[in-house]
């Protein structure tokens, strides 16, 4: 290792608790120049936090960072801007109602006037050496967000940064904007910046980074050399023992026509079009997977079907076993369960929506079941044996079933919102981002679960975000795009490209990039 | 180590605490609470702090009649925290306390002024009972109404509801003044009594006390125990969360105002038939506000309510007593008062939080 010229950035033992809970605990990483560096790790093993530390939003409880060889204090993101480091996180932060230039120089202190132009003349600059594509003037609010993710990014270069951190920055981007990324991130990389890039898709380090830091529970499980080593190895290294990667795919068993959407048309409150003549079948025993940039509508289309989501026009028709047909929309929750409608829902705010995260494992299995029985207090026995059997059955980690939910850690707050669901035997599943934030292991259970009920002969609306397992687990899918239904696919036999087309233009133009 | 320091202290989330170490923190705070009020007692007024203290206390229990003075103000504060309890539980800042008491006053004493001496004894007092429930519910409705069909922010609905209740009741005491003139109703049926709450033995606080206690153990078991506490429970923590699973939040609000209102009335009632016998503008005397405090402090239980509506009565009795007794003025009363509150509720803070130092190694400070 030629040691001392490249290294940019030395963290050495670095330890960071929150509470009882050790973060980092004695991490040791080298970033180096002209070096893309891949910060592979489950949910929860401390990645976010480490880096967060060298762009001084956190302070470390022990150990040494040394940036291009001497020591460094960073307690401010200031004393990272300083050090010539600049972080892009996961929410941005910008303002809406400015351009991209303002954005880019607010906050910087400048002497004398402001010169609007030259900051221009500079953000064209940088966009053009590296591959950006950028209009100063335009203003956020008019950004998709792979633009604004290139406002952020040409923001942390503008102020000088030559060591690049992305928390995971193609969570929210389309397969073609990834690509793009990508490039952009080679041209900087042959700059001879450092970067880390902090995700979980097996795939990406592959395709993108040089070296690969694993973390495992705050502790460093180790480096490798991206070309010497397979997703398998990453993933073993990375959950500390051997997983299989594989999702089953049952065909589907005597498929009927479940729940028939037609022409659903959908406004916010604030008279945007979120749902514009969408029509498909989803059918029992099968598994209709949802593709669509985050925001497409998916969320409106979900809840509409759940009754909580009003409509302009259209209909959602439930058919029953014995193909009577009942129309749902227009109705709430409670009167789509009192006509006999088993529905499901997980949906995508499971602290905010599905769960209540003050109370306890009991009390939230309550929600679905407290109004069982004519007397004015509630039971709390049902509940409980449910909760007994889901901790169980889904071995959901809990100190307790007396244990409030928001304590318990993401995948075990899944665990029970998706057993909850699933306990009340339903005939209808919808499911959004049901995995998102979840290490590899629940992946699977969840996966596990929902092929489960698949196999039950429930209907299963999965609304995902990570194409690879969409193509992997359904059976259908349905693409979204602006509201639109842009194409339905045959699991088995679609493209990730063809998906990933689908997602961004209408129609389906020819698959050329 | 590391000889170039980040900040000095840090606060941290404490992991659960087990209960008796969090009241060890409560009566630590207490402690130095006295301590401070102590050091400021010697510091203004050169008084031997020790004395006030005692005065304080004697104030309170030194005769039966004094105790069973402080138990009636803690009822009362208690019947009105019982009452927001709920609301506030549901995240619906009920603030109009004091007009939702005043108009129960208000209902109670137009039924004895004027259907007093006409109908007998038992109707009047179930007329009582029903018309100032009736009128605290109504008056905790009318902002529950505009919350749950136009979202209004109830936190001014409520406070601006206290002052029509206040205006109301001004208004009907010159109707109803006795003598013309006087700005007064006096004592309502001194005479004949009627409306009035029979003593028990010869206590003239026990029945309001009973009834108190008995809202309590309804309001327990109702927050803790019936599909309605926990559908209040639900739409507080997330209205999002209740709407998913079938509840209609709207009703909810409604309804949970309706009772929070209505014991707010009840608690005119109590003032008014119990003991006052008269109707003034300042009967609630700013409890209504005073017992968000008590039912913020209890977090809402109503076993722990009983602690902190004895607490906050106990004060103002003890601080109106050493006011008189040294010749001091309300205002220093206050000021001690506030202190010992504002120690209470910070120790909150290290029940939740801890602070650490930024440690060399590995020793903890």
């Amino acid at each position: 290792m030629d040691k001392d010229a490249n290294v940019a950035v030395s963290m050495q033992h670095i330890t960071k608790n929150f509470g009882p809970v050790a973060a980092n605990d004695d991490v040791s990483l080298d970033i180096r120049r002209g070096e893309i560096l891949s910060l592979l790790g489950e949910n929860g093993s401390g990645k976010t936090t480490l880096m967060n530390m060298l762009a001084g939003i956190y302070f470390p409880d022990g150990g040494q960072i040394l940036v291009n060889g001497k020591e460094a204090v960073i307690r401010s993101p200031r004393d990272a801007f300083d050090l010539g480091i600049g972080m892009i996180h996961q929410h941005y932060m910008l303002v809406d109602v400015m351009t991209a230039a303002e954005n880019i120089i607010l906050g910087l202190k400048n002497e004398g006037k402001l010169d609007m132009k030259a900051a221009a003349a500079r953000i064209t600059g940088i966009c053009s050496r590296y591959g950006f594509d950028l209009d100063p003037n335009q203003k956020i609010y008019d950004m998709s967000v792979s633009q604004k993710q290139t406002v952020e990014i040409v923001k942390v270069l503008y102020r000088n940064a030559d060591i690049l951190i992305l928390d995971e920055p193609t969570a929210v981007l389309t397969p073609q904007e990834t690509e793009k990324l990508f490039g952009v991130l080679r041209n900087m990389k042959k700059d001879n910046k450092a970067i880390v890039i902090i995700t979980h898709k097996l795939h990406e380090v592959e395709e993108i980074s040089d070296r690969v830091a694993i973390l495992r529970h705050g502790k460093f499980a180790g480096m490798l050399t991206t070309k010497d080593t397979n997703a398998q190895e990453m993933t073993n290294m990375m959950v500390g023992h051997a997983v299989q990667l594989n999702i089953r795919r049952p065909d589907p068993v005597n498929a009927r026509p479940r729940i028939k959407v037609e022409g659903l048309t959908v406004r916010s409150s604030d008279g945007l079009i979120k749902l514009d003549d969408v029509s498909f079948t989803a059918n029992s025993g099968e598994i209709l997977g949802v593709a669509g940039i985050s925001g497409s509508g998916q969320k409106e289309l979900l809840e509409a079907i759940a009754g909580l989501q009003p409509a302009e026009k259209g209909s959602i028709s439930y058919i029953n076993d014995s193909g009577e047909t009942e129309e749902l929309l227009g109705k709430d929750p409670l009167t789509i369960s009192n006509m006999g409608v088993a529905l499901s829902f997980v949906p995508e705010d499971r602290l905010g929506m599905g769960l209540v995260g003050s109370m306890d494992l009991v009390d939230n299995m309550m929600l679905r079941s407290f109004r069982r029985g004519s007397s004015i207090l509630t039971d709390r026995k049902f509940p409980h044996n449910v909760a007994e059997k889901v901790v169980d059955e889904l071995e959901v980690s809990t100190p307790g079933l007396s244990t409030p939910v928001r304590r318990l850690s993401g995948g075990n707050v899944q665990k029970v919102l998706v057993g909850r669901e699933i306990a009340s035997a339903p005939s209808v599943l919808l499911a959004a981002y049901a995995v998102r934030g979840l290490d590899i292991n629940s992946s699977y259970t969840i996966y596990d679960l929902i092929n489960q009920q698949k196999e039950r002969g429930v209907a299963v609306i999965y609304v995902g975000e990570d194409l690879d397992v969409l193509l992997e687990l359904s059976d259908r899918i349905l693409v979204l795009c602006e509201g639109k239904v842009s194409g339905i696919l045959d699991g088995r036999t679609a493209e990730k490209n063809e998906v990933g087309l689908l997602m961004t233009s209408l129609g389906g133009e020819d698959a050329d990039e | 180590m590391n000889d170039k320091k980040g900040p000095l202290f840090h606060v941290a989330r404490r992991p659960h605490m087990v209960w008796y170490k969090a009241w060890g923190i409560r009566a630590i705070a207490l402690i130095l609470a006295l301590i401070a009020c102590a050091v400021i007692t010697t510091l203004l007024t050169g008084l031997n702090p020790l004395d006030v203290y005692a005065t304080m206390i004697k104030g309170n229990l030194s005769t039966p009649r004094r105790v069973w003075v402080l138990l009636q103000e803690l009822s009362i504060l208690l019947c009105i925290s019982l009452g927001l309890a709920p609301a506030f539980k549901m995240k619906f800042w009920n603030i109009g306390g004091e007009g939702q008491v005043l108009v129960g006053c208000l209902a109670t004493g137009a039924v004895m002024i004027l259907l007093g001496d006409k109908v007998p004894g038992p109707v009047l007092m179930i007329l009582m009972i029903v018309v100032s429930l009736a009128a605290g519910a109504l008056w905790g409705a009318i902002p529950a109404f505009f919350k749950a069909k136009y979202n209004t922010n109830e936190t001014l609905f409520t406070l601006m509801m206290n002052y029509v209740g206040t205006q109301l009741m001004a208004y009907f005491i010159i109707v109803w003044e006795v003598p013309k003139g006087s700005g007064k109703v006096g004592i309502i049926n001194q005479a004949s009594e009627a409306g009035w709450f029979p003593m028990i033995g010869h206590n003239k606080y026990l029945l309001n006390i009973l009834i108190v206690a008995a809202v309590t153990v309804f309001m327990y078991i109702y927050m803790n125990y019936t599909k309605h506490g926990y559908e209040i429970a639900v739409v507080g923590e997330s209205q999002n969360t209740a709407r998913y699973v079938g509840i209609n939040v709207k009703k909810v609000i409604i309804r949970t105002m309706c009772l929070s209102g209505a014991i707010c009335g009840l608690t005119g009632l109590l003032l008014v038939a119990g003991t006052n016998h008269t109707i003034t503008t300042s009967l609630a005397g700013g409890r209504g506000f005073t017992a968000v405090m008590v039912a913020w402090m209890a977090k809402f239980s109503p076993i722990g309510m009983i602690f902190t509506s004895f607490l906050i009565a106990f004060l103002s009795k003890g601080a109106t007593e050493i006011s008189t007794m040294f010749g001091l003025n309300q205002s220093f009363a206050d000021i001690l008062t506030g202190i010992i509150i504002f120690f209470i509720i910070g120790s909150e803070f290290f029940i939740n939080y801890q602070i650490r130092r930024r440690s060399d190694g590995e020793k903890e400070a």
